[in-house]
């Protein structure tokens, strides 16, 4: 990378008496914050020789550090009918999310380290949002033969994963987290039989019995979760995984970890606000992969928010058109719009239940920076991936308001609070309300 | 919660579920089949009720004997019915559900009697079609099947009087059944003390307790002095593979034979919605014998289906 280059073109940029919370260290205090060279350079003090070419007046308003989203479908290559690479980046920005992973499941998959360079210099052309590829684990995500994850992470891949693929051949997994470990290399796992899922498409309970749907039992998840701690301890792999649902699986992850292993997990927005009774009469908004389960499964993903035991919340982006919702609940399309829902539903968890602004902004940046593989600070050096938003200001979700593609999700028509006013990344405004 | 069937004055515009009607809208919807079979009785079988409008009957799934009363009942309030079989047309050709829909409509549709393999098919048709037209479930999914459980409403109202004092048992593939489902939201709602559902484990669905049944897993003490026996069809699907072992081990247990029907009371009746296996979950004895009032379901099932389409029309005609 031509460093003078990016210099020169750089502003330096002073953000101006905003409530900085830093959730890394936990800090929240008023304070003018100085950018230059696509870093922070200074904080309540301006640095030797800095020049404001650019201010913004940040009173009000809380300047964090950018959210960074475990989990967000970009729908290329592939899909370009459902979203695009400009619409979400553009999406992101406006949901001050700076940096994306997005899950390997295009079409075709990014099982290429090929396809992963051309992705990432596709986002770069487009100078948005940082976009981190989640390799394929399997070629084409077929669950037989490993991917090239070597050559994949020269290519930029963080992290290897089978979207929402599992694997059903065990002796596949165990092979493949003997591979990663032994480069060292973290997978990100849905943890979910897929024998026990069979046809099912919503929470095995009383709600999906009322309905007549077909459902997805809670232990095709901790089976699944038992499965893969147990090929953790005999692999020594590095393991993450990606949206649990229920309570018990939420028990198994505390327990693993309580044994330290190396396990880390998130939950996605969608199931830390919404239950299985919320589909109502067979409302397609809310049919997701895994399914929303009961509402002591979403308390205790709540609870193991609080207590640490899931470390971060990701969006699940899933652009859906209306051509894929307007079906029979079973035969809608899984998923909903999220990178412009992340913030301000995170905010409403956090108020209600009594979570600390830094504390919560923490699941959804820092935290999950960490598992990238970068450090997300609001301190001297750190990356000048900043998001400045109103944290009282509400907005209405419509369809209109939304800049991703996709347009559906179960809070249309919502009002919430928390509304992006900057968004800055590498030092560079590129989302302003 | 808002409730789809029901128009703001709270009349019954479509009929897409048993579940959260009132009971005077279950009343009024016997009580009307009552005056058609009198009608019947007395020889006259044509009503112009439904003159000039169009009834599509819309089977996504195969059926003979519902599709076949639907028509017959659409037919007997004057209506001019279109059967159409889906499987075989559009949607193999990649149209959707509300494509077809929209495309009778524009062909001048009035009401729509519908089933679908998938469970809420009908409400989502109910929430897409153009005011003013009516929608009926005739079966969708595992989820409702609501014309079915009132003509066994109306077939235990007419032999035994009233549901507060029954005792009613619901036996076999729970799980998959959206009679059974229909069934016990309309018992309840009707006041029935005692509901109970006899199946195996593999056949129950998750906390079907919630709806306020007592679960059974043996005929001899799910049977015990039940005044209404429903009987429920086995699909082939279900007869061998992870469910169950086999037709005869499932007869064997939960086939309706004289002997088990002994447990019953002596005035029990026996009901079927058919087609029946015979010799899987009923024994011909039991079929044929004078217990049984699978036949006169059949009859009373048109009369309940005249009172439907008549009342969700008028109601939509209102509306217009």
């Amino acid at each position: 990378m031509n460093k003078t280059k990016i210099t020169r073109t750089m502003k330096q940029i002073v953000i101006r008496n905003g409530r900085l919370i830093d959730p890394l260290h936990g800090t929240d205090t008023v304070a003018d914050l100085f950018i230059a060279e696509g870093k922070i350079a200074g904080i309540g003090a301006a640095p030797a020789g800095f020049v404001a070419e650019d201010a913004i007046d940040a009173t009000g308003l809380v300047v964090t550090t950018g959210l960074v989203d475990l989990a967000a479908r970009l729908r290329e290559p592939g899909f370009e009918y459902k979203a695009t690479l400009e619409s979400e980046m553009a999406a992101a920005v406006a949901g001050g999310v700076t940096s994306i992973c997005c899950p390997p499941d295009t079409d075709p998959p990014l099982d290429k380290p090929g396809l992963v360079t051309m992705l990432r210099q596709r986002a770069k052309n487009h100078d948005l949002a940082r976009l981190y590829p989640v390799g394929a684990l399997t070629v084409g995500l077929n669950g037989r033969q490993i991917t090239e994850m070597a050559q994949l992470r020269e290519a930029g891949c963080v992290a290897f994963s089978q979207g929402d693929v599992p694997i059903a051949d065990l002796q596949v997994l165990y092979r493949a987290m003997q591979y990663a470990a032994n480069f060292g290399f973290a997978l990100r796992l849905r943890p979910e039989e897929a024998s026990l899922v069979n046809d099912g498409v919503a929470h095995d309970g009383e709600y999906a019995s009322r309905l007549g749907l077909t459902g997805i039992p809670v232990v095709a998840e901790t089976i699944a979760i038992a499965q893969i701690t147990q090929l953790m301890r005999a692999t020594g792999c590095r393991v993450h995984l990606a949206r649990v649902s229920s309570g018990a699986g939420v028990a198994l992850v505390r327990e693993a970890k309580q044994h330290g292993l190396p396990l880390t997990c998130d939950v996605d927005i969608n199931h830390v606000h919404l239950a299985d009774v919320d589909i109502g009469y067979f409302n397609s908004q809310y049919r997701f992969d895994p399914p929303l389960r009961g509402v002591r499964d979403r308390d205790a993903i709540v609870a193991g928010l609080i207590d640490g035991t899931i470390d971060a919340i990701c969006s699940d982006h899933s652009p859906v058109d209306d051509d894929g919702k307007l079906l029979p609940f079973a035969e809608a399309e899984r998923g909903a719009t999220g990178l412009e829902l992340l913030l301000p539903l995170t905010l409403a968890w956090a108020e209600r239940a009594g979570v600390s602004l830094p504390q919560a902004l923490a699941k959804v940046s820092s935290t999950p920076a960490a598992m990238v593989g970068f450090e997300a600070s609001l301190s001297i050096g750190a990356r000048a991936d900043l998001t400045v938003f109103d944290p009282d200001a509400s907005w209405r979700v419509t369809t209109d308001a939304l800049k991703s593609q996709g347009k559906n999700t179960p809070f249309l028509g919502y009002e919430l609070k928390g509304r992006v006013r900057h968004t800055l990344v590498k030092g560079k405004r590129v989302f302003d309300a | 919660m808002y409730n789809p069937q029901l128009n703001a004055q709270g009349e019954l515009v479509h009929l897409l579920t048993t579940e959260g009607l009132p009971r005077r809208i279950l009343t009024q919807i016997l009580d009307r089949a009552g005056e058609f079979m009198a009608e019947v009785d007395a020889g006259n079988k044509k009503f112009p009720t439904l003159a000039g409008r169009s009834v599509f009957n819309l089977f996504f799934e195969n059926s003979t004997r519902t599709r076949t009363t639907f028509e017959i009942a659409a037919k007997r309030l004057s209506a001019d019915v279109t059967s159409l079989n889906i499987q075989a047309s559009s949607t193999a050709k990649g149209e959707t559900l509300l494509d077809t829909i929209h495309n009778l409509e524009a062909m001048g549709a009035d009401l729509f009697v519908v089933r679908h393999a998938q469970s809420g098919a009908a409400h989502l048709i109910a929430q897409h079609v153009k005011p003013g037209i009516a929608v009926v479930n005739a079966g969708d999914g595992r989820h409702a099947h609501p014309t079915q459980a009132l003509l066994d409403m109306y077939t235990i109202r007419h032999y035994k009087g009233d549901f507060t004092n029954l005792r009613v048992a619901i036996v076999g593939d729970i799980l998959h059944s959206r009679v059974a489902r229909s069934q016990i939201h309309a018992l309840s709602t009707l006041g029935c003390p005692e509901i109970r559902v006899i199946a195996p484990k593999t056949l129950l669905p998750t906390g079907i307790e919630s709806l306020g049944v007592h679960v059974y897993h043996d005929m001899a003490e799910g049977l015990a002095d039940v005044d209404v026996v429903a009987m429920l069809r086995l699909q082939n699907e279900r007869m061998s593979g992870a469910y169950l072992p086999s037709t005869q081990e499932f007869f064997k247990h939960y086939g309706l034979t004289e002997e088990k029907l002994g447990y019953a009371k002596p005035d029990a009746i026996v009901m079927h919605p058919g087609p029946m296996n015979r010799g899987v979950e009923i024994d011909s004895a039991v079929a044929d014998g004078e217990r049984a009032v699978i036949l006169p379901q059949v009859t009373f099932g048109i009369a309940v289906r005249m009172a439907v389409m008549e009342i969700v029309a008028n109601n939509q005609q209102q509306a217009r």
